[in-house]
Order: C-alpha cells, then structure tokens, then sequence
C-alpha cells in the first residue's frame, strides 16, 4: 500500500485502519552534500521557515539546514507559544502583521496542524496613562489596517469575570484586545515546516554543529562543521540563543546580548481561560493550552546568560503577578518550569540584515518576540538571501541603525537590553 | 451513614494510629480511615480500587504508585474555593472531613460515557492532530478546538479565590538534607553531631523513607524503631530543623533551594493566621541529596487496570499502612524486588498465585522461598497482558517456552527496576548518566556543594545506603569547618539488588501503556520513531510522554528505552530529556506568598496621607505611591468639577499640593558642579548659592531621561529633584557616574526622598499665605526672595524648613520642605492659615491640568524615545562641555529635523473632548499608516480657557501653526479636528511667576 | 544567585540590579573617535560565553556599584569588587584622572 504522505482526514482515517503503520518520516534525516546554494544554520523555527519559503516562493533548489542538536531545540521550543501583531511602532507593526496573516494560512500551506489557534490577545490597563499608551497603540495598528479594541472595565469583566477587580493594589481598568491573536502549538510549527521543506528538497541535518566560516576576500564559501566542510554561495544565520557566539566566529560582534527568560506550565486542568491575557501591573501574561495546561510567563531574569535556567526571584515574582490578578489559580500547581536564552537586541527589535561579509546574513535579536515572527522572519530573510535587497516589511531591522540613530525602541528603555 | 467496614485492613501490621478514627467521603460516598493514612491506603482499606479515568481514553483506573509519582489516582480534594484538582490520593494525607472526587469522568466514575475514546483509539495515536482538522480553517476556533478543549485537562481548578493565605521565608544551613530515608537519616545524624546547621527535609508527613515501608533491621531494631530513634536524637540538635510535609522542588544558583512545606494541607481548613503553605528559599553551603529511588513499571497489555500496582507500592500498602491491596496477587519483576514482595504478600497473609520474572534463572532461596508457599515460578516469563476491565482479575502469564496461561489473581505486583531519584541533582545543568550494570540514570557531574547519597545515587542496599549516607552528612560538615566525629553506622544488611534490564513485554495483545496518565502507548512510541521523531526530546513533543502530572517519573525510562530499541541506538546514547524544576507540582499560591491581593507590592505613603484621607481626597496609584488626586468636596459629583475648582482656586487664591513623592537627592563635595555639569545638559557649576535651576538629563545614548531642578545651598552643596517615576533611576545613574565613570571627582549622593516632606503652595496669594508661617526674620518679598531663589529657614515656629521659589503651575509658587515628621503638621498649618484666602489643596489631576496649560512636559513626553530638543529643550544643551548623553544624540536619526516635536492642540469645535493616544493625520487624508503624523501624549480640560486642550508628538511641528488636523482615534470612536499650537496655552510670557 | 558585596555580605541577587558587561568603559568625548568610540560602547557587546565582568548595583543594599566576575554559562560568581576601586585603578594605571 502506498504510503500516506498527505495529511488529511481520509489518510488518518485509512491509518487508523490499517494500524498507523503507512506514515512515512515527517523529514529525511539528511546527510550533508559536499555544496549547497544556501545553507541556513540554525534548525529552529526561523532557520526552517527561512528554507521553506526560500525552496517554496524564491525558487531556490538546493539548500540545507543545518542544526546542532535536533530541530526546535531553541526558542520555538520553549516559548509561551503566543501570536499577535499588536505593536506600537511603524518599524515593527507591519512586519508583525505580515507574520500574523501567514499564520492564518500557515496550515493549509504547509499541510499541517500547528493548532493557530486565535483566540484573542487581551492586554490589561490599569492606569489613565497606561490607557492613553494603549490606545495610541491600538490606533496605530488600526492605521496599518490590523484589529484592535479598547475595552473598559465592564467589557474585560464580561470576557473574564473572575479576575481581581474588587481587591486589586492596581485594579484593572480595561484593556487592548487583539482578538486576531492568540496561540499556536510551537513544537509543531518547527515539525511543520521541516516537513514542508522537505517535501521540497531541503536537506535538514541534525546533529551537526557549526564550528567555523570559511571566508576569503570578504566572501563566504562555506562552513566548517562537526561533520566536515559544506560548501555554500550563501550562509543565513538563524540561531537565536547563539547569535554572538557564531557570528563571532565569522569576527563579527553585534549589538546584542543574551538572556534568560523562564517560562511555565501548569497541571492540565480544565480550560476556563479562552485568549490570553497579560497583566499591566506585573510581569505576567497567560493562557490555556488545548491539553489545559496554563501556559504563562513574566520578565527576563536580568542577567547575561547562556544556561538555560533561571533563579528563583523571577518564578516568585511571576506568580505574584498571577496571583494578583488571577486568585483562582493559587490551588492549581505549577508542572513545570524551564529557561529560554533570549538574543535581546540594544533597542528591543531584531535585525534581518545582510553583514560585513559578503554572502553572510543575519536573522536574530528577537529578544522574546521570535516565535510570533517565525513566518515573516522567515519570509524576509528568504528574501533577502535570494534577492540580496530587503524585503519591503523588515527594512527597519537594519544592523546599523543604533550606529546611525534609528533605534526602534518600543519600550522606550534605550540601549539596556535587559529592560527591554 | 458511614461504612466502617475497611474490609482490606491488616489486623497486625502499619504505622497508622488505629485509635484515631477519621471519615471521608470519596465521590459521596462516606468511609473511615485512621491517623496516618494517606487518601489512597484508606481507599484500599475499604476496597476501593477504581479511582480515576485517564486522560485521553478514560480508561479506568487505579492506584499504581504510594508516592508522589503516582500517574492514576489523582483526585480533585475538597470543595468550592478549596478544590484542588489534580491531586494525588497518593501523597494526600488523611484528615477528618476530607472530601475527595474522581475526575475527568462523565456522567460517574463507574460508567464514564467518554471511555467511547477507546473505541475510536485506533484513529487519536499519537499527534494524529497535526494531521488533520484543517479544513476548513475557520472551523478551527469555532468547532474543533471547542471540541478538544471539552476533552482537556483532568480536574477543574477553583471558581473562586483562592481563601488561605500563603507566606515565604528564608533558612540558611551548613547541612541541607533532602530526604530522610537510610542514606539522609545517617547523613544529618552525622552531620549533627558536629554541631553543624542541619536542615532535614522530607515530604511525607513521617520521617523514615522505605524504612517504614519495607521490612528491615538496622542496628538490631526494627527499621521504624531505628527511625524514631534517630528522628529523637534529631530534635536534641538546638541546630537543627526538621521539616516534615516538605518537598525541596528546585535547585538554583549558590546553594539556593527552593521547598514547600505542607503546613496546613493535613487539616480541614488552616488555623487563623495559619498558611496552607510556605514558600523556604532554603541558603545551604552543602547539600546531601537523598530522595531515594523510584519503581517503574515493565510495560505490558492492559497494565493500567485497577489492580496492577509497583511492587514497592505493594509492600507500602502491606507494612506502612496495614491494608491489603488484593486477596491473589502475581508478582512480575526483572529483579530482585520480586522476592522480597512475596515475602511480605506471604507474611501479611495475601496468597501469591504466581511469581513472573524476566531473568532466567532466579535466586535460589527465591525459589525455595515459593515452593514453601505455593507460589508457582515462571522464570523468563513475562506477564504480557492484565486480564480484566473495570479491575484486573488475572494476568495471562507467556512462559519462556512461548506458551500462554491465565491464572487467576486481582493484583498484579510490578517491577521493571528503580529509577534513582536524580531530578534535583540535575537541575542546574548536570546530565544524569546512564549504567548499564544497574540499568539506570545515576547523577553525572554535580554543582559546587552538592552531594548524592543512597539510592539517589544508584547505590540499592540498606547497609550501603546507611554508610554511605553517614559519609556524605560527615564529608558536608566537615567541609561547612566542623570537626568530624567519626560515624558510627549501624549494622544492617544489603538485600540482593540484582536486575536485568527488562523494558516491554512485546507479546502483549492489549494496549500497553508507557505514560499511563497521557494514554501514550508502546504502538505511539513506535509511530513517532517511524515518522522520524526520533531525538528523546522529539518523542516526548510529539507524544506528550513524561509531560504529565507525574512528570514522567513513571514513564520517562521506559519511554526512552524502548525508542532505543526501535533505533538500534544504547540507551546512553539515547540520553534523557532535562529535569527541569519542580521536582514535584508545587501550588501557584505557595509561589506567590502573601503578594496577592492589596499586598501584590507595597504601598508607600506621604507624611500628610492621613490629612488627606480625613479630607476625603480620592488617591491614585504612582507606581509604589498612593498619592491624592483630587479633594472633593461634598456636593461636587464628577472628578471635573472638582478639579477644574481646585485650578481655578490655584489661579485665583493659592492652593496647596503634595509633591513629597519627588525624588530629592543631596550632592555634595567640592567637584558636585563639576559633576553635575557631567550629567545635566545644562550648565550647573555656575548657579549661584542660593539659586535654583530647572535641568535635565539624558540617557547614555542621547534620550531624555528624566528633568528636574538642581538649588545650590552651598558651594559645595547641591540638592537636586527628580520625577517621581524616575527616582529611583535617577539614583542609581547617579551612583553610576560617580563611582564608576568619575570615581576621582570629591562627590557624595546622598538619597533624601523620604526624608523631606515636600508641598507645592502656589497662586497670587501664596505669598500672603507662607508669611503667616515663615519664622522671623526671614524676608520672603519678592525682592528678597524672587522667582528660582532657594534658602534654608525655619517655619511655624522653629522646624527646620526648605523654601524653593519654584513654579511648574505657572503662578507665584514655592515648594516648601520639612522633615517629614512634620509633614502632616505643615500640611495641617497650611490650611487653617489659608481658610482666610479660600486655600484649596489640589492633586495630581490639577497639577497634571496646570502643568499641560503652561505646556510643561512630564511622563508622557518623557517615555524613553525623545530626546531634548524632541520636547521644545534643545536650546537648554551647554555647547561647552561634556555631558552624559551628548556624542550620541547626535546621530543622525536623532537630529533629524522631521522628528516630531512637543506642540500644543486645540480642537477646532471648542466643546468637544480630547484624548490621549489618538493618531495625528492630515485633515483630509486617508487613515493609512503613511499618513501618520504623529500623536496625541496629554489632554485636560482647561478650566483658565473653558476648552480641552492638549499637547503631542507631531512631525515637521513648527512649521505647522494653524493648521487644521484629524486627530484620528478609532479605539475610542473619537475622531477630532484639532489645531495645532503653541504647547503654552496660559501666561505665554511668565509674567505671573515673577511678581 | 547570591552575590558577595564587599559592603553588605552575600545576598540574593534580586537586591541587585544588573547593568552589564564591565569592559566597555565610556570613551574620552575628547577624543576625535568620538562618535564611533560612544556607539562601540553604547552597542556593541562581546556577550561572552565565560567568565564575565560584569557591572551590578546594589540597590536594596549600600547603593555600591559592583564588578562581578560570574560566568554566563553556570552562573558560578568567581570574583566580586567594588567598582569605584576598579574604576580608580584603571584610572591610576592610564593616568587618565578627569
């Protein structure tokens, strides 16, 4: 019998009949070839969007992946799995919006169910100020065309009667809903797109480390990895986590430093909160996972780091702002806990940008806002990589716009990476 | 109607108080069960085997484990505000009154109408998600996903809040225990007698470990004896703390534990001013971990049913609590865990059908042992599936011959082996090592201070565990400086420990599952690893094995090792997926202390608070602050009128303002103008004694930071205000620059916030009003004391006192500080002596009035992105000097001419409301983003002109008056023509501040 | 995490707030460099993969600035000083006293 390579409701019913025993690998475990057009290193998220979209909308035939580990072993991994568009700054807000709508399509594209699932992104206000800040956001995303709704107290309480209203230090006062945003199931947007990048003809190859460039004259020709030489007119760099340490070994050192940021979830429980919703008092914004665990997560722990763990001061300070807002959950129990390092740029915003060398990209900086972008990262690096100009909605993601003044700061916290 | 029956209950044996009686109620229906019971021997005791339905299938199920890994028996306990969900019968110790219900169940736990799940399970393997329910997309949100959320999660949190309170505290330690059985016992018995600081911690509510549950001697007593004398030695220790119904969850950087104790969870509801729990931030400078080992199961068909049970679990049942977990059991083992299981099944009079056991040839004395009792010996057999479906009611026994047989029994004891309970050693980053000889995980490389001990450590065998438990606990101390003082290890035996690796019995014609509480079955993991995922981490994603409540400590091995099988890979080189903490769920609440509700973060508040809440002021909160916005006065009904009465009596009379939340910092030293001139964008070092100056400062990187005023008391004595929001930021830039960037220059920060109690009095009679309180002879008319002058004086009659005749209202005004001890009395001065002027006290909403009328600008034009010149200042910059901030303000992208620039707006119709937030476009343009001109920072109605007024962001701005513009804001429905401006909009020259 | 302050002893790093890495010191604005020497230094960062040096404030303590030498990859803290001593040595060592 054939083997039941497109998804769909008539093959899991035809599997299910004959014992799951027709499904074929979700992608070759490839082996690397001596050459390639583009090689992209970094297998998470990013890294395989970029070579899906590369291979599917830029034509460009012979590429590989190449990871160190096993794919969305990074950020796509360990996020809070949320999605929105819902920016402040013209610099970021189309970009992100052109993310979302490839979320919208994402599944049919790739034939594959990441669980987009939107569901709304609610965030709270609990000041006058703090309410003026959300509706010139929101009006900014109304001028690009994007959803967004400014609710008050009684609007937020009829979607989420049993947060803390009566006995608040900072009582709620409304918030910006995104009812476009949401979540989607992330360790399934890396699966789905490796897998669609297959299907094309990229090679994803696991378990092989990068450990050096080869540059000669300014140009790239290949990379040195734990597997030998692989030859490449075009490298793309889509490490986030590692963005310093292998770009520095191309001798290139970025406005960037690395973090970490702890994420959580709870015991499943039975869903009782629909969207998400973050607090605007505290570090805190959460949701409920289709197994109904609460997905939830605060601020960075502060301090450079490349181990993948955070301290205790953050967790505490995280369910603070849970059990501020949310004196329901304080009998649920936390499962488990986790770090992720955090690429955070000196201005809060990433970069998708050409380097010093030629034929040597760059794609990081995401600080905690990768996973959103993971579509329209991916886009407009492919973009970039096969065109060598900027793709129209990343043109402010430029590496030298801290040298040039052009920051895109939407917190306001200037070059402190960990405030941003 | 209570059924005290308890029909499985052992007359001779367990550590429960049998004099302690105590009901419960299970699903309604009401049992007895005794002191030192958890929830789940209790069910046992009366019979009761069926406890849960799974997660996916809602297949019945039972109580596999007597500890917190348990993946079954989960419970939602208690009621209303109280109910627990998820919470394992296991580790639920029993208390009069205790109500527990099964869960995941419709309509009843008996007859459960979802278990059709089983039916359809051919068709839900493992992620058959991502493979279907795409299409249409919009079906997504509004049908499918309602459909597989239905089916989530197990229990039901809560409906209300949360009622108990919750706290945190600190311990520090030179001997952190984690576990009290043999290995932990010794090794804070050793540690203590040192002298050292032990803490010993345990997460049962009894101290002992597998010393209560199995039968043992040590040092010529029975183990429980052996125990209580230890835990009494213990108690001598004026060092050490014992900390019972305690679980250490996580490990973190530089000793830093993580625990939660139990306080109050054994009892129906906490005593008054008892938390349910509590948060220990545990400090140790060593470390023993002794959590033990954990049993796993062997992986064969149908071995979820009610009535298979670990082996361990068996004999927990047996000796510790004195309940028979069956009448006929058949014990299935691949080690030596199965001798000793009989033997106590035989002790406690339960008849033993069948001993199973994967190794092909067993111990002599085993044998022996079965023929005395009639006990049947398959060896290199396997039990491959349960027989049963509600409960197991025998087990079909495949021989090594590869025959089949059934043989009656309704327990099925388990053993694949004993996973060490490496989690907490892991933590910070230590992979955990795989051997082969004792087929398990044993800690790999371990943190600075950080010992394993015992079966933690892969070392199985109460002699052995005992010494080298005594070891460790002398080693910690020793290490902590505390002289050794030999340990004396009590005598015991090391019970045979052999194993045979043995994963899954392949002969199995039921389902097997792997992840018994995620329904993940031996057929999932053999489909993820054919479609490729085939990384330990890929199988966990893809399948949710080990993702559950138990956190896999039933499943992870298991799961990994058979994924190596279907590879071809060993073990080693499969590795494990990271322990990641908690080590068990720990509650959101615990996490959270006592910082919810009021108490999410601290109040601080002004010296004349309590004035002000005896005028009935409404208070708003300013970050930490709550600080008065506005005093209404009876009759006024909306926060306009009153405030636009508090401006108009400030404009008219003389009002008086709280403004003791500023950040004030004293600078001192002979090169404090020299400093400041470094940090301000204005010249400082030049201000006269006796002067004030406004300033402001930027970040490193050329954006406004923050702006305030800097008065010279003294050459070398300066005092500067920052904003309120940015005190504390201000504070430490400061410090910054004189330790740091300058740390030659003779400067001393010192912080005075809180030290000075600070009032804004200001209107044409201010004058009039602070000479009726300024001790003589001080001169305050205008030629003495003009416009910007500051001086150290004395009021109402001798309190030391700080005048600044400083302005950002707009009017004659001065500040005035005193100590804040005499906050409250100055406020209270001020307002007798002003009832002749008609005083008004007015807050920030009038202040907020004020300063947008004089086109002040304040937190909204400050936020992080202008720069000086952005906000109308850039002419304040000294061209000679340095300063912090300069060089890279002048980027280009920063001295763009287009940026937009602080400016004021009117709206054309004078009646209609402005708002904050709302987009500037041209009057006739599109709502497009290309047409964004800038925004809206700050609005108040205007009582001085009777119209809304505001100031914004807009681009190319001086070139603008005049013009007409849209300010567009769609959020709020509130589209409004607005005119562009001067951002001063009352006394345009000043003239009111000087007279 | 627990930092030692040479003032205040050890204490849980939540009482400190953390600026960054120690070895990029603000330039001379004197210098003609200037303009590219204040970017390096507001910018680009070597983010290492070590032992760090790296700038905390002990701001629920004595107010000090501290170099802390803690490396990114286990958090393991190897050396603590007061950043006004560093700051006065390296001063000390270019001559460079403002």
């Amino acid at each position: 019998m054939p083997r039941s390579d497109r998804y769909s409701i008539f093959s899991v019913f035809l599997e299910g009949l004959r014992g799951q025993t027709g499904w074929g690998q979700a992608w070759r475990q490839a082996t690397p070839k001596p050459n390639y057009d583009v090689v992209i290193v970094g297998g998470g998220g990013h890294g395989l969007a970029t070579a899906y979209y590369l291979a599917k909308r830029y034509g460009v035939k012979n590429i590989a992946v190449v990871e160190k580990g096993w794919i969305g072993s990074g950020n796509v991994g360990r996020n809070t799995t949320i999605v929105r568009s819902n920016y402040l700054l013209p610099g970021n807000i189309p970009f992100y919006e052109t993310s979302m709508k490839l979320w919208e399509g994402l599944e049919q594209d790739l034939n594959y169910n990441a669980m987009v699932s939107q569901r709304g992104v609610l965030n709270l206000y609990h000041s006058d100020a703090q309410r003026d800040a959300y509706a010139r956001r929101g009006n900014a995303m109304r001028l690009h065309g994007i959803d967004s709704e400014l609710l008050d107290r009684d609007a937020v309480r009829s979607m989420y009667p049993w947060l803390n209203y009566d006995n608040a230090r900072f009582p709620i006062q409304g918030g910006l809903l995104q009812r476009r945003g949401g979540t989607v199931r992330h360790d399934a947007v890396a699966w789905g797109y490796a897998r669609g990048a297959d299907r094309l003809g990229v090679d994803i190859i696991e378990n092989t480390e990068v450990t050096g460039f080869r540059i000669s004259n300014g140009k790239i020709s290949g990379i040195e990895t734990t597997r030998g030489f692989i030859g490449a007119n075009k490298v793309g760099l889509a490490v986030a986590g590692n963005s310093s340490r292998v770009a520095g070994m191309a001798g290139l050192t970025l406005p960037i430093e690395s973090h970490v940021l702890q994420a959580f979830v709870s015991e499943g429980i039975k869903p009782f909160i629909d969207g998400v919703v973050t607090f605007g008092a505290g570090h805190f914004y959460v949701s409920q996972s289709d197994k109904g665990g609460l997905v939830f997560g605060g601020d960075i722990d502060g301090y450079n780091t490349y181990a993948q763990r955070g301290n205790l001061p953050v967790v505490e300070d995280v369910l603070e702002g849970g059990m501020a807002l949310m004196p329901r959950i304080g009998r649920v129990r936390l499962l488990r806990s986790w770090g992720g390092i955090m690429d955070m740029s000196m201005d809060g915003s990433p970069i998708i940008d050409r380097t010093p060398i030629d034929g040597l990209f760059f794609n990081g900086g995401w600080c905690y806002g990768g996973f959103k972008a993971t579509p329209a990262s991916g886009l407009c690096f492919a973009h970039l990589i096969a065109r060598n100009e900027t793709h129209e909605v990343a043109r402010a993601y430029r590496l030298d716009r801290f040298r040039t003044g052009h920051m895109i700061d939407e917190k306001g916290m200037g070059n402190q990476p960990n405030l941003h | 109607m209570t059924q005290s029956a308890q029909t499985a209950r052992l007359k001779d044996r367990g550590l429960i108080d049998r004099s302690q009686s105590l009901t419960f109620t299970f699903d309604g229906v009401p049992y007895n069960g005794y002191a030192g019971d958890t929830l789940a021997s209790a069910l046992l005791a009366n019979g009761v085997r069926l406890v849960g339905r799974s997660f996916k299938y809602h297949r019945p199920r039972g109580i596999l484990t007597s500890g917190s890994e348990e993946p079954n028996a989960l419970v939602e306990l208690r009621s209303g505000a109280r109910r627990e969900p998820n919470t394992k019968a296991t580790i639920t110790e029993l208390y009069d009154g205790l109500e527990a219900k099964s869960q995941n169940r419709f309509p009843s736990l008996s007859l459960d109408l979802l278990a059709i799940n089983g039916l359809v399970s051919p068709f839900l393997s493992a992620g058959f998600y991502y493979k279907t329910f795409m299409w249409p997309a919009s079906f997504w949100e509004k049908i499918y996903e309602p459909m597989i959320r239905r089916a989530a999660g197990l229990g039901r949190a809560a409906q209300e809040h949360d009622p108990d309170s919750y706290d945190k505290a600190f311990a520090f330690c030179d001997v952190l225990v984690v576990g009290s059985g043999p290995a932990g016992l010794m090794a804070a018995l050793t540690a203590a007698r040192t002298g050292a600081r032990v803490i010993l911690v345990d997460e049962s509510f009894a101290f002992g470990g597998r010393l209560l549950s199995d039968v043992r001697t040590v040092g010529g007593a029975n183990g429980a004896d052996w125990v209580n004398s230890v835990v009494a030695e213990l108690k001598s220790f004026p060092g050490v703390q014992l900390m019972p119904r305690t679980t250490v969850f996580g490990a973190y950087d530089s000793g830093q534990f993580g625990a939660v104790e139990r306080v109050a969870d054994h009892v129906p509801v906490p005593a008054a001013g008892v938390p349910r729990q509590r948060l220990w931030r545990i400090v140790a400078k060593h470390t023993i971990i002794a959590q033990g080992a954990l049993e796993r199961p062997i992986v064969f068909g149908n071995n979820d049913r009610p009535g298979v049970m670990l082996a361990s679990a068996v004999r927990t049942y047996i000796n510790r609590f004195g309940v028979k977990p069956g009448e006929t059991a058949v014990v299935f083992s691949n080690n030596d865990d199965g001798a000793s299981t009989i033997a106590d099944l035989v002790g406690a009079g339960i008849r033993v059908a069948a001993l199973v056991d994967t190794r092909t040839v067993l111990q002599p004395a085993t044998k022996s042992f079965a023929r005395k009792h009639g006990i049947r010996i398959f060896e290199g057999a396997v039990v491959a599936d349960a027989i049963g479906s509600s409960r197991v009611t025998g087990a079909r026994i495949v021989a090594a011959d590869g025959t089949s047989q059934n043989i009656a029994c309704d327990l099925i004891a388990v053993s694949g082996g004993f996973n060490p309970s490496v989690q907490v050693s892991t933590h910070l980053g230590g992979r955990a090592q795989w051997q082969q000889e004792l087929a398990a995980f044993v800690p790999g490389a371990l943190p600075k201070g950080m010992a394993v001990s015992g079966s933690a450590k892969g070392t199985f065998g109460l002699a052995s565990c005992l010494k080298e438990g005594a070891q460790a606990g002398e080693a910690a101390a020793v290490a902590s400086g505390f002289q050794a003082k030999g340990a004396a290890v009590p005598a015991a035996d090391d019970e045979p420990s052999d194993i045979s690796a043995f994963w899954h019995v392949k002969t199995a014609k039921h389902k097997a599952f792997v992840d018994q509480q995620n329904d993940v079955t031996a057929a999932d993991v053999a489909l993820a690893e054919r479609e490729g995922f085939r990384s330990v981490e890929h199988l966990k994603r893809y399948t949710t094995l080990g993702m559950a409540t138990d956190q896999g400590k039933t499943s992870n091995v298991n799961g990994l090792a058979m994924l190596a099988q279907l590879t071809g890979k060993t073990i080693a080189a499969t590795g494990a997926t990271s322990a990641r903490p908690p080590y068990t769920p720990v509650s959101l609440g615990a996490l959270a202390g006592e910082h919810r509700g009021k108490h999410f973060k601290a109040t601080r508040l002004t010296p004349s608070h309590d004035w002000a809440k005896e005028r009935g002021a409404v208070f708003i909160e300013t970050g930490m602050w709550l600080r008065a916005q506005y005093y209404p006065k009876p009759g006024e009904n909306d926060w306009l009128t009153t405030v636009c009465r508090e401006v108009n009596t400030v404009r008219n009379s003389v009002g008086v303002c709280d403004v003791s939340t500023l950040g004030k910092i004293e600078i001192h030293g002979t090169d404090a103008g020299k400093f400041l001139d470094r940090v301000y964008i204005n010249m400082m070092s030049t201000l006269g004694v006796g002067k004030a100056r406004y300033g402001m400062m930027l970040r490193e990187d050329g954006i406004a930071m923050d702006d305030g005023t800097a008065a010279r008391f003294a050459d070398d004595r300066y005092f500067i205000t920052t904003t309120t929001a940015n005190a504390i930021k201000v504070l430490q830039h400061l410090e910054l620059c004189r330790q740091w960037y300058w740390p030659d220059l003779d400067v001393q920060i010192f912080p005075v916030s809180d030290q000075w109690a600070q009032y804004s009095v200001a209107g044409p009679r201010a004058r009039d009003l602070l000479a009726k309180i300024v001790d003589a002879p001080f001169d305050i008319s205008n030629a003495a004391f003009p416009y910007m002058a500051v001086a150290e004086l004395t009021v109402m009659g001798g309190v030391k006192a700080r005048l600044y005749r400083l302005s950002f209202s707009g009017e004659m005004a001065y500040e005035i500080a005193v100590p804040a001890r005499q906050g409250d009395r100055l406020m209270r001065t001020l307002m007798a002596k002003g009832e002749e002027f008609g005083i008004a006290p007015y807050g920030t909403e009038a202040l907020g009035v004020m300063r947008i009328e004089k086109g002040h600008v304040a937190g909204p034009e400050l936020n992080g992105t202008t720069t000086a010149a952005d906000l109308g200042l850039g002419k304040m910059a000294s061209t000679k000097k340095d300063f912090v901030g300069r060089v890279l303000s002048q980027r280009p992208g920063l001295t763009d001419p287009t940026r937009p620039r602080v400016v004021g707006f009117r709206p054309v119709d004078r009646s209609q409301r402005l708002r904050g937030g709302a987009h500037f476009i041209g009057k006739s343009d599109a709502a497009v983003a290309q047409n964004d001109q800038g925004y809206m920072t700050s609005v108040a109605y205007s009582p001085s002109l009777g119209h809304w007024i505001g100031l914004g962001l807009l681009a190319n701005a001086e070139s603008r008056m005049g013009e007409i513009l849209r300010a567009y804001d769609p959020v709020r429905n509130g589209d409004v023509l607005v005119e562009v401006v001067p951002a001063t909009f009352v006394d345009v020259e000043g003239a009111r501040l000087r007279v | 995490m627990r930092i030692n302050c040479p003032h205040c002893g050890l204490r849980s790093n939540d009482e400190f707030s953390y600026l960054g890495d120690a070895s990029v010191v603000r330039p001379d604005p004197a210098a003609p460099n200037a303009t590219e020497a204040f970017y390096a230094f507001g910018y680009e960062r070597a983010n290492i993969a070590g032992p760090m040096q790296e700038l905390w404030y002990h701001a629920a303590g004595c107010h000090a600035w501290l170099v802390v030498t803690r490396d990114t990859r286990n958090h393991e803290i190897l050396d603590v000083k007061s950043a006004q001593e560093v700051a006065l040595e390296r001063q000390k060592a270019a001559g460079t006293a403002q």
